[in-house]
């Protein structure tokens, strides 16, 4: 009896492993931590993507792809790899959507992803570092987001072009935040700017008028925050603004967020700042498609993520495989012209086109371009703060 | 016109901020010393006490917001002040019958006692996270600024500005009343000098009729005071976070034996030198330089001691020398 318990349940595993697959793609992002405000629009974003291609029932001979969520912390490796190393070895996911942050990422993509063979596609970790001129990544990691490197240049123009020519800058105290610092300052210096301090700050402090009085002494026209908004950077904010050490600032990707406005409103009057964003098409399709599922697919990297998430679903389809080291090679390919441009929305007729052996172009939701060692070129969007919020300043 | 630009930068990142630190650090290191002065031993668990008060005060201003009762310009929080002491109270006296009065009964060692306050710290410490979470709360309301930097620049037209926060203002104001309050009470008072008596010489004291739970009781609920008053204090001027109230653990207990363990005035001197100490030694002097000396004289670098990083390093180092050269603290203390 029970053999034939056994081999009844062995039949029914092989004939549902058999037939349309039911494919596992990991969420990981920082769910708690320091930029807990903006994960659950990428979150979303990203299982946008994976419901749409569920849905249209062309993916991969009728498979669904079904969500994993982790929680990365943003800032705790530790937690963040075996966080990932469940998504893999217990979930079985195919590819992980992630991670957020640039240290995390760099943990799990050298601690489980490189080790399992499995595919990276980070919609939001912007470290230069991260970058695999070397083929060290073995082809598997990606990423949606442009490197920083590129957004010290976008920092020099944006704040060269509204004449600024002297600023100080200060930086959380982790991966992202020294390798922002960095490019900012060799960009802004070699433009012939004038860095007055580049001062690192800890999160998760009560108090930084000792960090802001240190910036105060160095002086600048304006103060680059380069933080997260729910933590260190904040409350850099508040106390330049509560001790006059500075009223103009500039706000890079991590410090783009909704609590900007609630917490200090008219104070910005007049500040800056620019993160990852685009206006093409694409941009405008999304934010309808978000807002119409529930959530706000205009906050940061949330765009991306949905990006990301259709990379690695268009990839499989292309490789006919949701064999990691088969379609890691397809991501390229279906990012990059030639081919149909592909925006968000119509992923069902993407994954036709390739079914029926053609080639198509993803543009997406942020205007999709790898380069290099599959990064994104990057578009940015630059805010300014008029009456109390921010709004879109230009695009570039 | 140089010189008072200079002045005012000293006192807007210096003195301003160093005082009201200095004045939430005295307001905890008391309730350290009387503990370690009448109880004998170092309560590791203050830290956390003075979040559990904090966040009592917290909750009820939520309350009280809710139902639009407000203080005028002055934060809601001091009218659920009161409350937040009560509650603080009421947790410690629950923790002492609990926990403490066994050890007390079986006259353990000062330093099994230390242990045992660090066990009620880490339960302290969950059910605050337990209760509010975690993560940030903001709570503070009314007038901000009683000068703000604009309005000071308007003023005087001078370059340089002077933020003078509402809550600066009423952490000084607060912070004197109490401790005039609580010398009075120990100077003047019966029960105030039978605490006095019990401290000095406890087997004399016991001879003489002095009740010694009540003593603890007392002793307790006066901390219990204090550790609310400079937990909601340090929460309006900063920021409400459990974790920072156990960070400030390590410039209270230095602020404490700096200026002698067991020495009220020690602790109130211990906090302003420990705050000042912290402040002018990471503080880079170059804005205030420039405007004082002449041209050419002026400094290129920042004129930093340490990076701000470094602020423990300061308490840590400051708690070595006096250790080293004054066991006793500035103020004759006990020795530790």
């Amino acid at each position: 009896m029970k053999k034939l318990l056994m081999a009844t349940a062995a039949t029914a595993l092989v004939a549902g492993g058999a037939f349309a697959e039911d494919v596992k793609l990991g969420v990981i992002l920082g769910f708690t931590g320091p930029i807990e405000s903006i994960t659950p629009h990428m979150g979303d974003g990203a299982e946008l993507a994976m419901k749409e291609v569920t849905d249209s029932g062309n993916f991969l001979g009728g498979s669904s792809v079904e969500s994993v969520r982790a929680d990365s912390t943003c800032i705790d490796s530790g937690a963040a790899t075996s966080a990932a190393e469940r998504l893999i070895t217990s979930d079985g996911v195919k590819g992980i959507m992630g991670a957020d942050c640039s240290g995390v990422t760099g943990a799990i993509l050298q601690n489980v992803a490189l080790p399992n063979g499995v595919v990276m596609v980070s919609p939001s970790a912007t470290s230069p570092g991260l970058t695999h001129a070397e083929n060290e990544d073995n082809g598997l990691f990606f990423r949606t987001a442009p490197s920083d490197a590129r957004q010290g240049v976008i920092v020099t123009n944006v704040l060269q072009d509204r004449g600024f020519n002297e600023v100080a800058i200060t930086y959380t105290n982790n991966d992202y935040g020294k390798g922002l610092a960095d490019a900012i300052e060799a960009e802004f210096e070699a433009a012939g700017g004038t860095v007055t301090t580049v001062a690192a700050h800890e999160d998760g402090k009560a108090d930084y008028s000792a960090e802001v009085g240190a910036l105060a002494s160095a002086g600048g026209e304006v103060l680059v925050v380069a933080g997260y908004v729910d933590q260190g950077g904040n409350g850099i904010v508040r106390a330049a603004l509560d001790t006059g050490a500075f009223d103009t600032f500039y706000f890079p990707d991590g410090m783009v967020g909704e609590k900007l406005n609630e917490d200090f409103g008219a104070e910005l009057n007049g500040s800056f700042g620019a993160h990852p964003g685009t206006d093409s098409e694409g941009a405008e399709i999304y934010a309808g498609m978000a807002s119409e599922a529930g959530f706000d697919g205009t906050s940061a990297f949330s765009p991306e993520s949905y990006d990301a998430a259709a990379l690695m679903m268009l990839a499989m389809q292309a490789a006919g495989s949701t064999d990691p080291a088969e379609y890691k090679t397809h991501i390229m390919d279906v990012a990059n012209a030639p081919g149909e441009v592909i925006f968000p929305g119509e992923l069902g007729k993407a994954l036709q086109i390739i079914a029926d052996g053609g080639d198509i172009d993803y543009e997406g939701a942020s205007a999709v371009d790898l380069i290099g060692s599959g990064e994104s070129a990057g578009n940015y969007r630059e805010i300014e703060f008029v009456d109390g919020k921010y709004e879109t300043a230009g695009y570039r | 016109m140089d010189l008072l630009n200079a002045l005012v930068a000293l006192l807007n990142f210096v003195v301003v901020p160093a005082t009201a630190y200095g004045a939430q650090l005295a307001l905890g290191a008391l309730g350290v010393t009387l503990i370690y002065g009448i109880l004998r031993f170092s309560n590791f668990a203050h830290g956390d006490t003075m979040a559990f008060g904090a966040m009592v005060t917290v909750l009820f201003t939520w309350l009280f917001q809710s139902w639009g009762i407000g203080f005028g310009p002055l934060p809601t929080a001091l009218l659920a002040l009161p409350i937040g002491i009560l509650g603080c109270i009421g947790l410690l006296l629950l923790t002492d019958r609990m926990v403490y009065r066994f050890y007390r009964a079986q006259k353990a060692k000062p330093v099994i006692l230390v242990i045992v306050s660090m066990g009620v710290m880490f339960i302290m410490n969950g059910i605050v996270r337990f209760i509010i979470g975690p993560g940030d709360q903001r709570f503070a309301d009314g007038e901000r600024f009683i000068i703000s930097v604009r309005d000071f620049r308007e003023m005087t037209g001078l370059r340089e500005g002077l933020a003078l926060k509402t809550t600066q203002g009423i952490t000084v104001i607060t912070a004197v009343i109490v401790v005039a309050l609580l010398f009075w009470f120990l100077n003047r008072t019966r029960t105030g000098k039978s605490m006095r008596a019990y401290s000095d010489n406890e087997d004399l004291a016991l001879l003489s009729g002095i009740n010694p739970e009540r003593v603890v009781m007392v002793t307790w609920i006066i901390v219990a005071a204090l550790a609310t008053i400079a937990g909601v204090l340090y929460g309006l001027d900063k920021t409400f976070k459990p974790f920072t109230y156990f960070m400030l653990l390590l410039p209270i207990f230095a602020s404490a034996i700096v200026g002698g363990l067991g020495n009220p005035l020690g602790a109130i001197a211990g906090g302003f030198v420990i705050a000042f100490s912290e402040v002018t030694i990471t503080y880079a002097w170059k804005k205030v330089l420039v405007y004082l000396m002449p041209e050419p004289l002026e400094p290129d670098g920042l004129v930093q001691l340490l990076s701000t990083d470094y602020k423990f390093a300061v308490s840590f180092s400051i708690l070595l020398i006096v250790l080293i050269f004054k066991p006793t603290g500035l103020f004759r203390g006990k020795s530790v």
